[in-house]
């Protein structure tokens, strides 16, 4: 399952960040890898970018972005 | 901790030359504050050579020390993949600062850190400022800041950059790290076993080039090229002596690496990478109890992003924005006697009285500094209390972190046409919240937008915004004809420039600028309390570019346009006794005043205004209308002061101080249909100049600048004319 199938305030654990060149280096950057625990906050009033909880601070991501995030929810 | 008195020991001469500083750190992190409270007022904006990111540099001045210190953009990471991460590397590599404070946000250690660890491994020397220090113990972590300066191999100062806090610590840190001769001993990052092995190869390859490794760390490079980084792999190219070797080495490391992790080698750095972040953390912070104002961010979000109440607040700000302003800055006398807008304008009043004994003896100077001079530059001073509370309003917004919440709302909007989230702060800059700003900072605040696509349509459309200079415009005209609905047709406007950005925006995205979408990945800061010194320094700043600008530019340009409305001059005496002869019944006043304006319809600017009368009449432009417009081309804020002279040159007694608004109003030509369709035109027409020039820098071709000018000029006559055509039938029937 990817970060967009996560229910807000539903808390999941990176597994494995798809995607290549500057998509995934940026999504690096910001502390999105594997092993690493989400959270969803919230949904944008219209439905898209999602907010989300990584490293203790505040990241929006569109979902095009949140798909190439792959996540297991039961690990956390 | 002590409050910085950085400034107060001028009298001290310097021992030694300035010690050259650059401050770096994520954006977030308080390091414009720092910066801020380093320099003080001595500071001077420029852009980075070659590029458009903004430079800024100032002095500080500590204990007889001088230090010259450059603000590095604020960046998450040094990769190749944004402009402002290279020009940040790229100065680090050539500019050889002698000293870099990094700036990590103590509240988001482990994230701050990532860039800590990559200007490690630039081996750059670093002072670390532990900012936001109070937050960070709000949410009840306490960090060793001496074991931390052990880990990095640099000194840790805590700080509160936005209250000045522990700055003088900082400067005395970085003259200790500037003074330190020897080579410093800085912590190696170790990249786990299998990594290391392969960076040490690829290291000792490197460094088999003498002249490349002087110019580059070699252990530096080899992570780099791990990396797949482009502009690295490019310096190896042009600079080695022997590129083949080194590229075949750094494949066959990106293979090893590979093979043995079953990952890409990219994510496996950037994974040690926050490895050895986390380890400090681990090392250095503890949780002394519950977190709390996390969850003050978290709950403001979950009003401030809501489904229902996120739009409608979204709205209701930008509403009691225009309110507020035109209270504050145009109407509230009570608190200076009369408005801050009345003063500036009884000033220039003044000023024109002054020169008005001239008339009679030199009645050309009279009529440059009467008409040219006072009346162009007062009409653009006029505007700067309104101008500054605007831009004191952005900065609040800016500095709370709201303006991020935007960007987040509205995402998926801007997304259907062809822009981004992030389009919003160009938008923004540019005027989007309904006036203050420019298109300038704006064109340039695409730097942000990765995706040359998004940026190429988010910097066609910015100019369509309500700058600080349309502002004037549509103040003037809704003055003459909407007087009792200022906030509405403000507000009209305002919802009237996005619909038209963003119906631009969709074409252009699907004519003519076409390709996918861009990745949208973007931090929403914490809630801060904006400080007064803060949104002052901001608002100074950024009100006096605009009057930098209003003295110089448009001052220029005032004058070029008055010498064209002044010359040819008729012989005016002929002109005088023809008319007599012509209508005997005539006053003297009404004689005087067809004699100016036959004066004004000769001049080149009248000549070349009537030329265009047949076209124009279709929107309802008289040729006045015209000459402002052609000035405002040079810059918006013209406009209002070209139509002052227009009017001011016919009218009979030039002592008689009538507004234009005024004016205008008695002016049975003029009316509401007419107002509002000029309103249009100047909202949508041609970016002016600097605007055109800076479009043309940031997209490197004359095509897109060109573009600008041919689509929005055609596309503002096509509304003012159809406002105005349909508007007549409306008004008539």
């Amino acid at each position: 399952m990817t970060l967009v199938d996560l229910a807000e305030g539903q808390e999941a654990k990176i597994v494995k960040i798809g995607g290549g060149g500057a998509i995934r280096q940026r999504l690096l950057d910001m502390g999105i890898m594997r092993g690493t625990p989400i959270r969803v906050e919230r949904r944008a009033p219209l439905g898209d970018p999602i907010e989300v909880t990584v490293k203790g601070y505040y990241l929006a991501i569109r979902q095009e972005e949140a798909r190439h995030i792959q996540v297991d929810a039961d690990a956390p | 901790m002590t409050r910085t008195e950085t400034h107060t020991d001028v009298s001290q001469e310097p021992t030694a030359a300035a010690i050259r500083v650059a401050i770096g750190g994520n954006p977030n992190s308080g390091k414009t504050s720092i910066f801020n409270h380093l320099t003080g007022t001595i500071q001077s904006v420029g852009n980075w050579p070659g590029v458009t990111v903004s430079r800024k540099e100032g002095k500080a001045r500590l204990d007889g020390r001088e230090f010259a210190v450059t603000d590095l953009p604020g960046t998450y990471s040094l990769t190749a993949y944004s402009l402002e991460e290279l020009v940040a590397r790229n100065f680090l590599l050539e500019g050889k600062p002698e000293v870099v404070i990094d700036v990590v946000d103590a509240a988001n250690l482990e994230r701050n850190l990532y860039l800590t660890v990559q200007l490690l491994e630039m081996e750059a020397p670093l002072v670390v400022a532990l900012n936001m220090i109070d937050l960070a113990e709000k949410r009840q972590l306490k960090i060793d800041a001496e074991k931390m300066a052990t880990l990095l191999g640099a000194p840790v100062v805590p700080t509160t950059g936005n209250r000045g806090l522990g700055m003088a610590e900082v400067l005395r840190a970085c003259a200790k790290v500037a003074d330190r001769r020897d080579s410093a001993a800085f912590p190696r990052i170790h990249y786990g076993h299998e990594v290391e092995a392969e960076v040490r190869a690829l290291t000792e390859v490197i460094a088999a080039d003498p002249d490349f490794s002087t110019r580059y760390l070699p252990r530096w490079v080899a992570v780099k090229l791990i990396e797949k980084d482009e502009e690295v792999l490019k310096a190896v190219r042009s600079a080695s002596a022997d590129p083949d070797t080194i590229t075949s080495a750094a494949e066959r490391a990106i293979r090893g690496i590979e093979r043995h992790f079953d990952e890409a080698a990219e994510i496996i750095i950037a994974e040690r990478r926050y490895g050895f972040a986390a380890g400090v953390v681990r090392e250095c912070v503890t949780r002394t109890g519950e977190a709390s104002m996390q969850d003050l961010t978290d709950q403001i979000d979950s009003v401030v992003c809501n489904r229902v109440v996120g739009p409608v607040l979204l709205a209701a700000v930008v509403y009691a924005l225009f309110v507020a302003v035109f209270k504050v800055a145009d109407e509230w006398g009570w608190l200076f006697g009369r408005s801050p807008t009345a003063w500036v304008e009884a000033f220039f009043e003044w000023c024109q009285a002054v020169v008005a004994p001239l008339e009679a003896s030199v009645p050309l100077l009279y009529s440059l500094l009467h008409d040219g001079v006072i009346a162009g530059v007062g009409g653009v001073m006029s505007f700067v209390p309104l101008i500054f509370v605007m831009f004191m309003f952005v900065a609040v917004l800016e500095d709370t972190g709201y303006i991020a919440r935007v960007a987040f709302i509205l995402d998926r909007v801007l997304k259907q046409f062809g822009l981004q989230g992030k389009s919003i702060l160009a938008m923004i800059v540019s005027g989007g919240l309904g006036g203050g700003g420019c298109a300038v900072p704006g064109v340039l605040a695409t730097r942000t937008l990765r995706e040359e696509k998004d940026r190429l349509v988010t910097m066609l459309v910015a100019p369509v915004m309500n700058c600080g200079a349309k502002i004037p415009v549509y103040l003037m005209l809704i003055a003459a004809f909407f007087a009792h609905h200022q906030a509405g047709m403000m507000f009209l406007m305002w919802a009237l420039s996005w619909v038209v950005a963003l119906a631009a925006a969709w074409c252009l995205r699907r004519f003519v600028v076409k390709g996918e979408q861009t990745p949208f990945v973007m931090e929403l800061p914490a809630y801060h309390m904006p400080t007064v010194k803060g949104v002052l320094l901001h608002t100074g700043e950024r009100t006096w570019m605009y009057v930098k600008k209003a003295g110089t530019i448009i001052l220029a340009v005032n004058l070029v346009l008055w010498a064209a409305m002044y010359f040819p001059r008729v012989d005016a005496e002929a002109a005088r006794s023809k008319l007599r002869e012509a209508e005997p019944g005539l006053t003297e006043a009404a004689v005087d005043n067809k004699v100016a304006e036959a004066q004004l319809a000769g001049s080149l600017a009248g000549r070349l205004g009537n030329a265009l009368t047949p076209l124009s009449q279709l929107a309802g432009f008289d040729w006045r209308t015209n000459i402002a417009l052609i000035g405002g081309f040079a810059a918006k804020e013209v406009v209002v002061g070209t139509m002052g002279t227009a009017y001011a040159m016919g009218e009979i007694d030039p002592d008689e101080s009538q507004t234009l608004s005024q004016h205008l109003a008695s002016d049975p030509t003029w009316g509401p249909v007419r107002g509002l369709a000029m309103m249009v035109f100047v909202m949508v027409y041609a970016p002016c100049f600097v605007t055109v020039a800076v479009i043309r820098r940031e997209s490197g071709s004359w095509r897109w600048p060109l573009l600008a000018i041919a689509y929005t000029t055609a596309l503002g006559f096509v509304l003012a004319v159809l406002v105005y055509q349909v508007g007549s039938l409306l008004v008539g029937a």
